[in-house]
């Protein structure tokens, strides 16, 4: 095994196949690894073992952050800093202020998911390993691909392309750093 | 106690027979001749890889040409002033007001189809989703220049931004115009946000497809390095989720907030609280119609039709359907509200100003037929009728009849916007104020050249960017599913 290789790589021709080779690594017992697929499939985040996203709690500080700074806006400009009578209405009144925060709850918590999503999968990421890889084009195309990488405490060259074999795969290569 | 039966190790069960539904109740499948998931990359790719199609070039040029007179119109309004639009008292509201909510509730398909469908699960929105989004953000690009060019002074139209200018002085914000800078610009906004989000797998699709150097370079900037890595889908399905859960209540409260420019005044025909339901309903309808226009020649012209099944159209006339349905019972509680609560203003409005037309209902109300009662009649034959010929099958499957009943479902919702505006304006309570409002030739250039301006967007769109969501397409075929034959499954489901 060349010293530079990131990973080796195997290549899967249907996601009932993948589920199954993802669930196996797993049990395995492998950390560092990951599957590849053009599409999410169902049931893969079980078969990987992968705990619910966080991205939920980014969004639900943008939303929060959203609101108050709607509130907080409006009665700063319309009853502090500048006050105008407007027909005798409450200089601020949370039901008029609503609307506005409301959109405002909307737009920051938008962002949060966003930004939270691409946040958690270190994204933008430009250059990649995978990326460089020319058969690994297929996983945006039909393909599916379980990658083990060399950081891995369990991996071994023999062992762990053995145990890829043994799942199925009929195509399995190691990439290069 | 009895023992509990044991139940058998799982290999050992005999595979559930599970029994499908009688042929005539068998759905017919999302991606038609069962396509492979290489074939969906490669039909959709090859929209943006092929050669440019003549009648591209044609209706680009024409678009084009088209919105450089929307820009004439703008520069010429700014530099003469609003004079040149057909205001006068007492219409100080006209087509600048009339489009923008028409663009405006176009949009709002858009966002009904990628996240209310969405949440709903109803996986045939995949197929339309990405070109609904794209028309959403291109018709709210069209909307947005009304209200900023109607204010006169286009150059304060920063104002309308909580931004401190020289006077310290703040937007005021217990009027509902301000609302709707706010809802129109976050609409645009998380519209773009979601869009771009669903982006970026597919952006990643063309990527790795990508022959040239630019095209390498330019999706794969702007596809983020996306890998397809089940730990980024994970995070991704979350996110998606949760944008589609925050665009549900912002496309609600949008057109509800553009009522409420309306319905917070004290004026007849104005001043009613079935207002936001009303617009709501009205904007999916009108947006459903601009969806079946742009996407039925398209299926044809792309040769998407295995994509784009005629299953799919069916289903977009039975949403056109419903929603025209809840539009033309909200016009007929309108007149039971304006009979019932006895104001004779309001009565004079919706029955002599609105519904009475020379031949029939006039003469029967003794009445001089009402200016408008053309655009009314119009929007009523548009709005009314013209949704309840989906019932039938026949027409539902008939794409030609579709598209021309499509084009006056968008007649239909101008006219109502028309009637709205203009007809409760130009009657006001001083008879000696009472004028007829017409547009002039820059109102009616200005509305056309953003039509140039949206289809040039969308055609480019249509050159550069998936337009059909690849992965997601790919996701709600058989062959995706693991537990399906066609995905590689055993008998019984198991993988």
């Amino acid at each position: 095994m060349p010293a530079n290789t990131y990973a080796i790589m195997a290549e899967f021709e249907t996601p009932a196949a993948t589920l199954h080779a993802a669930q196996k690594v797993h049990d395995a017992g492998y950390h560092n690894w990951d599957v590849f697929t053009p599409f999410p499939v169902h049931g893969m985040d079980r078969a990987m073992g992968i705990s619910n996203s966080k991205v939920g709690w980014f969004s639900f500080i943008g939303g929060c952050t959203g609101y108050l700074t709607g509130m907080l806006m409006i009665w700063f400009m319309n009853a502090l800093d500048y006050r105008i009578d407007i027909g005798g209405k409450p200089m601020f009144s949370p039901f008029s202020a609503f609307p506005p925060s409301y959109e405002l709850t909307i737009l920051f918590g938008s962002f949060g998911a966003l930004l939270g999503m691409l946040f958690l999968n270190r994204l933008p990421r430009l250059h990649h390993p995978l990326l460089k890889n020319p058969r690994f084009a297929l996983a945006t195309h039909d393909r599916f691909f379980v990658v083990i990488e060399t950081s891995d405490a369990k991996f071994s060259n023999e062992e762990t392309r053995r145990l890829l074999e043994s799942l199925g795969s009929r195509h399995i290569e190691l990439v290069e750093e | 106690m009895a023992e509990s039966p044991k139940s058998l190790p799982v290999e050992e069960q005999p595979a559930l027979r599970v029994q499908g539904p009688p042929a005539e109740l068998e759905r017919i499948p999302l991606v038609s001749n069962t396509r492979s998931l290489g074939w969906i990359s490669d039909r959709i790719a090859g929209v943006i890889e092929g050669k440019t199609p003549a009648w591209w070039k044609i209706c680009f040029g024409i678009s084009f040409t088209m919105m450089t007179v929307c820009f004439a119109m703008i520069l010429y309004l700014m530099s003469t002033g609003v004079g040149v639009w057909g205001l006068n008292h007492p219409v100080m509201w006209g087509w600048a007001i009339v489009n923008f909510v028409w663009w405006i509730g176009i949009g709002h398909a858009g966002t009904l189809i990628s996240a209310i469908l969405f949440l709903l699960r109803q996986r045939w929105r995949t197929s339309i989703n990405r070109a609904a989004e794209a028309m959403t953000i291109f018709a709210v690009m069209c909307a947005g220049i009304f209200p900023l060019i109607h204010i006169g002074r286009i150059w304060y139209g920063w104002w309308l931004f909580p931004v401190p200018n020289s006077d310290g002085i703040w937007p005021q914000f217990r009027s509902p115009l301000m609302w709707d800078v706010f809802a129109v610009s976050t609409y645009f906004t998380v519209s773009v946000l979601f869009w771009y989000m669903g982006l970026i797998p597919d952006l990643a699709v063309m990527r790795d497809r990508a022959k040239t150097k630019i095209r390498k370079f330019g999706y794969g900037l702007f596809s983020l390095g996306w890998t397809g890595s089940n730990r980024h889908w994970s995070n991704y399905e979350k996110a998606y989720l949760i944008l589609a859960g925050l665009s549900t209540p912002l496309v609600l409260s949008v057109h509800s907030i553009v009522s409420l420019d309306f319905s917070v005044s004290q004026l007849p025909g104005w001043h009613t609280t079935i207002f936001p339901p009303y617009f709501v309903a009205g904007a999916v309808y009108s947006g459903f119609g601009m969806v079946l226009t742009l996407l039925v020649p398209l299926r044809r012209l792309l040769k998407l039709e295995d994509i784009i099944t005629v299953r799919h159209v069916e289903l977009m006339c039975k949403v056109t359907l419903a929603t025209g349905s809840i539009v033309g019972y909200a016009y007929a509680m309108e007149f039971f509200i304006a009979w019932y609560s006895g104001n004779p203003y309001e009565r004079f409005l919706f029955f002599h100003n609105r519904a009475a037309d020379p031949f029939i209902f006039g003469p029967l109300m003794h009445t001089a037929p009402a200016p408008y009662w053309w655009a009314f009649w119009t929007m009523v034959t548009c709005n009314v009728i013209v949704p309840q010929f989906f019932w039938f099958k026949k027409i539902r499957t008939s794409m030609l009849i579709v598209f021309a009943l499509s084009i006056l479902v968008n007649i239909g919702m101008w006219f109502e916007r028309f009637v709205i505006v203009v007809s409760s304006l130009q009657r006001e309570f001083l008879p000696s104020n009472w004028s007829y409002y017409s547009p002039s030739w820059v109102d009616i250039l200005q509305y056309l050249g953003t039509f140039g301006l949206f289809f040039t967007f969308f055609l480019l769109f249509l050159r550069y960017v998936p337009l059909i969501a690849i992965a997601e397409v790919k996701g709600v075929t058989p062959q995706a599913d693991p537990h399906h034959p066609l995905g590689g499954a055993k008998p019984g489901g198991k993988h």
